[in-house]
């Protein structure tokens, strides 16, 4: 999680509308699929689609359920 | 998964050769391995996605257009958003504890959450980019009312801003202002008044159509 | 629970290790509890594979953003509430 609450910036607020692509639905899916197995929980993610994504994969290499370039090797 | 159709205007992931961001490939690898290992069945899945996709705004539309019509609604609404919403058959979801809001001629309600992007999915649907977006998180709090002029709302002085920064397993619904001039529409045109943003605080709801059109 | 409504408190200012979900924003400020919410699971402990056991009390703290911010360019009668675990208050 990032604190940015009060954070200064000078960056405008962006307001197109943006329709989830696939695989963030996916990565999505698959983050609430592990939440409901008790497999993880809200506070062990970090951050958006993409960054929950490889957060994941290393809270699975830790728990020992994903091999070390075992993702890799699957692309 | 099936290509889809929509402006590309908005920033993507960069494009691979093969026409999609790197952590597409990575994404369907992951939930492969997952399945393969029995952590996850592809069921799980493919539920959570339906789930996701049939979330909209409507939901809270329809609480927002209950509580306007009903005041006794309105009130238990307040107390206890969770068990309101049951009584229309509405689930507000998987959050511990879901908090409905009121603006009123004294009060303005904004939502943000600092720390991440939690937000009342159940019943509002996907966050919006901006929602999720580092301005928006930093400035909703520290200058709420320049926040809201860029969304066209203009408060005056006297009214309270009242921004909740939901830290925790706490999700708010603004309950915005029932628009004058409504007094004879029913449930459901009232309904579509009610729009995401003015139930996360950025917007009041749309005004009626004129009577005479 | 420690805390009751409408009672004063201030938000401990103390660095953290690792996660929390207390803002640093509200870090050493005084708000008043308008909300008792319940206990839920202790995020901080959650976050690295624990249970969150056992449960800690949250309230929502209303704050005036005048005490918040060095400069708060709105009005005086403006506020944010921040939900707050019970581990980070301390009475004002």
């Amino acid at each position: 999680m990032q604190d940015r609450g009060g954070v200064p910036t000078s960056e405008p607020i962006d307001r197109t509308e943006h329709e989830l692509d696939d695989w963030e639905l996916l990565t999505d899916a698959l983050v609430g699929a592990l939440g409901a197995g008790g497999i993880m929980n809200v506070d062990e993610r970090a951050a958006y689609y993409e960054r929950w994504l490889f957060s994941i994969e290393t809270n699975l290499i830790e728990k020992g359920i994903l091999a070390p370039g075992e993702l890799e090797a699957r692309l | 998964m099936t290509a889809h159709d929509h402006d590309h205007d908005h920033p993507h992931e960069p494009i691979g050769s093969d026409g999609e961001p790197p952590a597409a490939a990575r994404a369907r690898a992951l939930e492969e391995l997952l399945v393969e290992k029995g952590v996850l069945t592809r069921e799980a899945v493919r539920q959570r996605i339906d789930w996701l996709v049939s979330r909209s705004p409507a939901d809270g539309a329809r609480l927002v257009a209950h509580a306007w019509v009903d005041p006794e609604f309105k009130r238990r609404l307040l107390a206890d958003a969770r068990t309101a919403a049951a009584e229309l058959g509405l689930d507000t979801g998987p959050s511990p504890e879901v908090v409905a809001v009121e603006n009123t001629d004294q009060v303005h309600h904004m939502v943000v959450c600092t720390l991440c992007s939690c937000y009342p999915r159940a019943l509002l649907g996907p966050p919006p980019a901006w929602y999720k977006s580092l301005p928006y998180r930093s400035r909703a709090v520290s200058e709420p009312r320049a926040v809201l002029a860029e969304f066209g709302v203009e408060l005056d002085p006297g009214v309270e801003v009242r921004v909740l920064d939901s830290t925790a397993d706490v999700r708010y619904l603004v309950v915005p202002t029932r628009p004058a001039g409504t007094e004879g529409l029913s449930e459901d045109e009232l309904a579509a008044l009610v729009t995401r943003d003015s139930m996360i605080g950025v917007a009041g709801p749309r005004e009626p159509l004129s009577a005479s059109a | 629970m420690r805390f009751a409504l409408g009672q004063q408190v201030r938000v401990s200012d103390r660095p953290h290790a690792g996660h929390c979900r207390t803002p640093g924003y509200v870090k050493g400020k005084t708000g008043t509890v308008e909300r008792v919410h319940g206990s839920f699971t202790n995020p901080e402990t959650r976050a690295y594979g624990a249970d969150g056991l056992p449960e800690q009390p949250l309230y929502g703290v209303v704050f005036a953003q005048r005490d918040v911010w060095p400069v708060y360019a709105g009005p005086a009668g403006d506020r944010v509430v921040v939900d707050v675990y019970e581990h980070w208050l301390e009475k004002a």
